[in-house]
């Protein structure tokens, strides 16, 4: 562990700023996922076990969209569409047949689910690793800021990453449908009686779920490139995020996002050999400390 | 007791002279398989089905105990029993870690927080290059030394004799996390499996007891990964990875919740699907993944339980409800 590189980096603003860039990067795409997941945990009482696979199914989509269509924004309308498209029909056909059942059931399926998307992306795009460029619009200068270099996708990602979590924000403190939803998580059956049609509104937080998923997918394929599995690679992260925020809450998975990046970050520049351990370690200083994850609700 | 170990007696008997008659190593080979696998998705269930536990990184086990046997062998010169006894202890030990941060948790932190530890397993596995030969496995074979047994030694480096050393082994695990169960102590497990709250009421320290029953879990999925170490001669990453968590969760979906036994069925389909799928292997995840999705969403239940009592036609009539309707019936 290197605490020596850690604070040099911390005292000289370019870096500090660089790490923080790293940082914001990382929470974004980590909080497109968690969100979904908290989101669908948080309504409809299911831990969505393939929550990376539609992730994986959407950094797919968004190689397709690329390759075939012109136009970065008409791809980006395209993958989102079918994202929550796929969420609906999900839903509709398999996740709803679970709901109250026990969670050793739950994860049967979603697990079912994740070995299924798995085969059926091998089936149609092969085990290799396909790479998106980065699209011709944002292929501009980096943006230099006191020293500091930014790459423009990076603050790109930042941006859409905050955009979004400030439309949950809003969506769910503000809008009636936001509320309807979060009340629904308390009492769907007066929600019943008030004559609100709930197993709509669950496709829809599910279809919800499924897009935010997808949009990580659609942000992360430059970056990361799309291969077979990498949905378990992300699941486990998000798992960690969620655990540290607090399941069924969206401002803990933003948190828990923060949080997990910055470990992250900071391990590339101070202990790289332990860079695969961090974010576990910080999981469980988290859990000690609040079994319940900073934002959750103890239960019994 | 005694009708237990009558029964411990004959399984064994039948199983040790299926060679004789049935001379075919297909055979052997399934045995001993199921056996492994069944060994591993029982010890499974002593947390899903009767403690009521939902764990997914089961393998983290499973790994531990394959290394454990698999190092000490090659590169020390301990003997079996000894190994094994290691075995025991480094599962119990690790199981006591890891079960310590997961029991503190409600379910569905537990179900994620094991799979995490599974993983972190994993990547000190892969990480300990000179230990555990990284993502290679621990290759090279795995010395099979004599047991002495104090009147004479025994080869089990002979294939037959490796057979009878995995079903004694094996069967007598079985036998003793049955005895387990059966005890006040499984009772327990039990009652906390069907209310935690009002078994603390009582005065049971339920934290206890799953911290206990995660160790005896921990303990037989390791021996269930010794005794695959011993039969491959290897150990390997694969041992500890998530796909390795899920196969006993499989065995036991198909095996039904609550039996004791139904999980090896639950093992010797997942056998018979993996025999025959060998050749395409690229359908492997489509074919296990569409079992799995069928299975949850029609039987919930297993099929050992879905014979006794079946409400087929009810879940008929809900299913349509359910995927057209707008109503009842939700959660």
């Amino acid at each position: 562990m290197d605490l020596v590189a850690i604070i040099n980096c911390m005292m000289n603003p370019s870096s500090l700023i660089m790490l923080l860039v790293n940082t914001l990067k990382l929470t974004m795409l980590l909080f497109l996922l968690a969100s979904g997941l908290s989101l669908i945990f948080g309504t409809l009482e299911i831990l969505n076990f393939a929550h990376g696979s539609l992730y994986m199914i959407g950094s797919y989509l968004t190689y397709v969209a690329i390759k075939r269509m012109s136009g970065y924004a008409f791809a980006l309308v395209f993958v989102c569409l079918a994202m929550a498209i796929f969420g609906f029909l999900l839903e509709r056909l398999l996740v709803r047949r679970i709901y109250g059942a026990s969670l050793f059931y739950q994860l049967l399926l979603t697990y079912g689910l994740v070995l299924v998307l798995d085969d059926v992306v091998k089936l149609v795009w092969g085990s290799e690793y396909l790479t998106v460029e980065i699209p011709q619009i944002f292929q501009r200068k980096p943006i230099v800021f006191m020293g500091s270099v930014t790459p423009f996708y990076s603050a790109f990602t930042i941006v859409v990453g905050a955009v979004v979590a400030l439309f949950l924000w809003i969506f769910f403190t503000r809008t009636k449908l936001g509320k309807t939803i979060s009340a629904m998580s308390e009492d769907q059956e007066m929600l019943q009686a008030l004559g609100i049609n709930v197993p709509l509104l669950y496709s829809f937080v599910f279809a919800l779920g499924t897009c935010l998923a997808g949009l990580g997918g659609i942000l992360s394929v430059p970056l990361l490139s799309a291969y077979p599995g990498m949905g378990f690679s992300v699941i486990i992260y998000s798992f960690i995020v969620v655990v540290i925020g607090g399941l069924g809450d969206i401002r803990g998975a933003f948190v828990g996002a923060f949080l997990l990046g910055l470990v992250k970050s900071m391990a590339v520049i101070g202990f790289r050999d332990y860079e695969e351990l961090a974010p576990f370690a910080l999981m469980v200083i988290v859990l000690v400390l609040r079994p319940q994850g900073l934002f959750g609700i103890k239960h019994a | 007791m005694k009708k237990k170990a009558a029964w411990t007696l004959l399984v064994l008997i039948i199983l040790c002279s299926v060679p004789l008659f049935i001379p075919s190593g297909f055979v052997m080979d399934m045995v001993i398989q199921v056996l492994i696998l069944g060994l591993f998705a029982v010890s499974l269930n002593i947390l899903i089905g009767y403690t009521g536990m939902v764990s997914f990184g089961h393998s983290a086990f499973y790994g531990i105990g394959a290394y454990t046997l698999g190092i000490l062998l090659q590169k020390t010169s301990f003997t079996i029993p000894m190994a094994l006894g290691a075995v025991v202890v480094f599962s119990a030990v690790a199981a006591l870690i890891i079960g310590f941060f997961c029991t503190r948790l409600a379910a569905i932190y537990f179900a994620m927080l094991t799979l995490a530890f599974s993983q972190v397993v994993y990547a000190i596995v892969t990480k300990l290059d000179s230990l555990t030969g990284g993502y290679q496995g621990l290759i090279g074979g795995i010395p099979k030394p004599k047991v002495n047994l104090g009147f004479a030694t025994w080869d089990i480096s002979l294939f037959s004799n490796l057979y009878i050393f995995t079903v004694i082994v094996a069967v007598i695990s079985l036998l003793l996390i049955k005895i387990i169960i059966d005890s006040p102590f499984g009772c327990i497990l039990k009652a906390i499996r069907e209310n935690p709250q009002r078994t603390s009421y009582v005065g049971i320290n339920a934290r206890r007891y799953q911290l206990i029953a995660f160790v005896f879990s921990g303990v037989f999925g390791g021996i269930a990964g010794a005794l695959m170490a011993f039969y491959v001669s290897g150990a390997y990453p694969d041992f500890i990875f998530w796909t390795t968590s899920a196969e006993p969760i499989f065995m036991i979906l198909i095996g039904g919740l609550n039996t004791f036994l139904g999980p090896m069925i639950g093992a010797l389909v997942l056998f018979l699907l993996t025999t025959n799928l060998k050749a395409h292997a690229e359908l492997w995840g489509l074919v296990l993944g569409g079992i799995l999705i069928c299975f949850t969403i029609i039987l919930k239940k297993g099929l050992t339980e879905f014979f006794y009592g079946s409400n087929l036609s009810r879940w008929l009539g809900n299913f349509s409800r359910s995927t057209f309707g707008k109503g009842q019936d939700v959660r």
